[in-house]
C-alpha cells in the first residue's frame, strides 16, 4: 500500500481513498467510544439527580438541580448501609489478595525451584483444577463454609477462593523465567530457601506479584454469585451483593441505585487507571475470565 | 515449555549445589512451602470436588433429620418428567443454552473487529484499548443494575432515544421475549467485549510482520491478507476465545438475576440460577449438586467437540 502511494503517479485518487479509510476508521472508533462511555456517564449523571428528574427519560445529561441527597441517604441508611458494604468489600478484598499472594508465591517457589517427591503430580493436579467450572464448587463449598461457621461472615469471602490454582500457575510460570545465578550465589553464601525466596525471588518478581494482586483484588471486589448466596444480613454484605438488595429495596428510585453503583465502581476504576498495564497484560496472557 | 527449562537446568548444576541444599534444608522444606496453599487447596478445591459427588448421591434435604443415601436417584429424577425439579431444571438448561448460542457468535466476531481496529498504530490507542475494557473492570453487579435502569421500559433512556428516532412504542426489554434475550446478550457483549478484544490483540501482535510483507509483495489486498494471514495465524487464539466464551456464557448468572430476574415466566432463568435456588435457598443440596454435575458434563462434551472441530479444520 505504501509502495503504491509513494510513487505519486495518482496522488489525488490514492490520498483520497486513504483519507476516506482514515475517516471511516475514526468514525468507528468514536461510535464505539460513545457506546462504551455513554452508559457509564448516564449512571454518574443520574446519581446526582432527584428521583423526579430521573423519571423523565428525556432528561438532561446535566443534573439540574445538582442533587447529592442520594449519596447522603445511602451513607446514613440503616437498611442499605453502603458505607458498611464498602468497608466489608475493601477488607475482604485486601485480606483475600494478601492471602492469595502469600500462599501462592510460596507454593509456586517450591514447585519451580525444588526437587521433591510428588512434585509433578501435585503441580498437575493443581493446574488441572483451573479448567473445572466454578459452579461445581458452589453447593459443596456452601456446606463446607456452613460447617466452619462462616456463613454470613466475611471469612466466606476471604478464604475459600484462595484455594484457586490460577495464582500458583501464574507465579510458577514467572519464577521459571527468572535467572538462577543470583539464587545460586545466595545459596553458596549460606542462605537457606526461605532467605532466597524472600530476599532474591520475591523482589525480582514484583511485576508478577503486582499483576496477581490487582487481578485477585478486582475478582474479589466484583464477585457476585458467591456473596449473594453466603451473605444474608444487611451489615455483612459486600458491595455487589448489597447492590442487589438495594435494587430490590429502592425499586424505581434510580438515583439511589446509581449512586450505589458509582460507589462500587470508583475503587475498581481507580485501581484500573493505576494498574492498567498489569490488568490488561495479565488478562490477555492468561485469559482469566468470569 | 517453561517446565522443561526448569527441569533441565538444576540437573546440570545440582551436582554441587543441589546436594548441599538438600542437606541444609532437610526434605521437609518443599512441603513446608506448599503447606499453606495446600491446606486451602485441599479444603476448598479437592474436598468439595469429591464432597459434591457424595452430596449428589444423598437426599441432602435440609429439612430432613438424616441425609439418606439414594444412589443415582437425584440424577435419574432429573431425567424423569413429572418429578419435582426436572421441568424447571431442563427449562433453565434451555435458557443457558439459548443465551450461549446467541451470545457466543457476537462475542467471538465483534471483539475481533475491535482488536483489528486497535491493532493499527494511531494516537490514543492505549487509551481506547483501556476504554473498551472498562466495563469488565466494574463487575456484573454494577453492569446489571445499570442496564436494568437503561432498559427500563417506561423511564429508561434506551426507549427514550428509540422514541426520538421514530419507534412509537415502549419496547418491553425486560419482560417479554425475544426482547429479554436481546437485552441480556447485548449487555453481556458490552460488558465482556474488551476481554476477548485484548486476547485477540495479543494474538494479532504475535503474527509475524514478515508474513504481511510477503503478502504485500504478492500484491494481496486487505481482504486477502485477513483471510490468508490473519485468520490462520489467529486460529489457536480463536479456539481459546471460543472455549473461554462458551464457558463464561454457560456460567451466566448475574445479568439474569439482576435485570430480568428470570422473567418472563422463568424463560430467562439460567441453570446457575436454578442450582443456586434449589441448593442454597431451598436447601436441597443433593438435587442441586446433581444438576451441577450434569451441566459440567454437558460443558466438557461441548468443549471437546469444539476443540476437535476447530483444531482439525486446517488438516481436512
Amino acid at each position: 500500500m505504501s509502495a503504491v502511494t509513494s510513487t505519486g503517479t495518482r496522488p489525488v485518487g490514492n490520498s483520497g481513498a486513504r483519507a476516506v479509510r482514515r475517516t471511516g476508521f475514526w468514525i468507528l472508533i468514536v461510535i464505539l467510544s460513545v457506546l462504551f462511555v455513554a452508559p457509564l456517564l448516564w449512571m454518574l449523571v443520574t446519581s446526582f439527580k432527584t428521583p423526579n428528574q430521573a423519571t423523565n427519560p428525556n432528561g438532561s445529561w446535566i443534573p439540574n438541580p445538582f442533587d447529592t441527597s442520594s449519596y447522603r441517604t445511602l451513607l446514613k441508611s440503616g437498611s442499605t448501609p453502603v458505607l458498611r458494604w464498602f468497608v466489608n468489600s475493601l477488607a475482604a478484598g485486601l485480606a483475600n489478595t494478601v492471602l492469595i499472594v502469600v500462599v501462592d508465591s510460596m507454593a509456586a517457589y517450591a514447585l519451580s525451584r525444588m526437587e521433591f517427591f510428588g512434585r509433578r503430580i501435585i503441580f498437575g493436579t493443581v493446574v488441572g483444577t483451573i479448567f473445572l467450572p466454578g459452579f461445581m464448587f458452589l453447593v459443596p463449598n456452601f456446606l463446607i463454609v456452613s460447617k466452619l461457621g462462616w456463613l454470613d461472615s466475611l471469612w466466606a469471602i476471604i478464604v475459600p477462593s484462595a484455594g484457586g490454582a490460577f495464582g500458583v500457575f501464574f507465579l510458577r510460570q514467572f519464577f521459571s523465567t527468572l535467572p538462577r545465578e543470583l539464587e545460586e550465589a545466595a545459596i553458596i553464601d549460606g542462605a537457606n530457601h526461605w532467605v532466597v525466596f524472600t530476599r532474591v525471588v520475591l523482589p525480582l518478581s514484583r511485576p508478577a506479584l503486582a499483576t496477581l494482586a490487582v487481578l485477585s483484588f478486582l475478582t474479589n471486589w466484583n464477585d457476585f454469585l458467591w456473596p449473594v448466596f453466603v451473605l444474608f444480613s444487611a451489615n455483612n454484605l459486600t458491595l455487589p451483593a448489597g447492590l442487589s438488595t438495594l435494587q430490590s429495596a429502592a425499586t424505581t428510585n434510580y438515583p439511589l441505585i446509581m449512586a450505589g453503583a458509582v460507589i462500587a465502581s470508583v475503587p475498581a476504576i481507580i485501581l484500573f487507571v493505576i494498574a492498567q498495564r498489569q490488568v490488561i497484560e495479565g488478562i490477555s496472557r492468561s485469559g482469566l475470565k468470569g | 515449555m517453561t517446565s522443561t527449562v526448569a527441569r533441565t537446568r538444576p540437573e546440570s548444576r545440582s551436582v554441587a549445589g543441589g546436594r548441599r541444599r538438600v542437606r541444609r534444608n532437610g526434605t521437609a522444606t518443599p512441603y513446608l512451602f506448599l503447606l499453606p496453599y495446600g491446606v486451602l487447596f485441599l479444603g476448598f478445591m479437592a474436598l468439595p470436588a469429591i464432597y459434591g459427588i457424595w452430596i449428589s448421591l444423598h437426599d441432602y434435604d435440609y429439612l430432613l433429620p438424616h441425609q439418606p443415601w439414594v444412589g443415582l436417584k437425584n440424577y435419574t429424577d432429573l431425567f424423569k418428567s413429572g418429578t419435582r425439579d426436572s421441568a424447571d431444571f431442563w427449562n433453565s438448561m434451555q435458557a443457558t443454552g439459548i443465551f450461549t448460542l446467541f451470545s457466543v457468535p457476537f462475542l467471538v466476531v465483534l471483539p475481533l473487529g475491535v482488536a483489528l481496529l486497535l491493532n493499527r498504530a494511531f494516537p490514543g490507542r492505549t487509551m481506547f484499548r483501556a476504554l473498551f475494557f472498562t466495563p469488565y473492570v466494574l463487575g456484573v453487579a454494577v453492569v446489571g443494575v445499570l442496564f436494568r435502569f437503561l432498559l427500563d421500559p417506561n423511564i429508561g433512556v434506551v426507549n427514550a432515544y428509540l422514541h426520538d428516532v421514530g419507534v412509537n412504542r415502549n419496547i418491553p426489554w425486560i419482560t417479554q421475549l425475544p426482547w429479554a434475550w436481546i437485552s441480556l446478550v447485548s449487555m453481556t457483549v458490552w460488558w465482556t467485549l474488551g476481554v476477548n478484544a485484548i486476547i485477540y490483540l495479543a494474538g494479532l501482535q504475535d503474527i509475524s510482520s514478515e508474513l504481511y510483507e510477503a503478502a504485500d509483495v504478492d500484491g494481496a489486498n486487505t481482504w486477502d491478507k485477513f483471510r490468508n494471514v490473519t485468520l490462520p495465524g489467529l486460529r489457536p487464539v480463536m479456539l481459546f476465545v471460543i472455549t473461554l466464551t462458551i464457558l463464561a456464557s454457560a456460567n451466566m448468572f448475574g445479568q439474569a438475576y439482576l435485570v430480568t430476574n428470570g422473567a418472563p415466566a422463568n424463560e430467562t432463568r439460567t441453570a446457575i440460577m436454578e442450582i443456586g435456588q434449589v441448593g442454597l435457598r431451598q436447601y436441597r443440596q443433593g438435587a442441586a449438586a446433581a444438576m451441577s454435575y450434569i451441566l459440567a458434563i454437558v460443558l466438557i462434551l461441548i468443549s471437546l467437540i469444539n476443540f476437535r472441530l476447530l483444531s482439525n479444520r486446517g488438516d481436512t
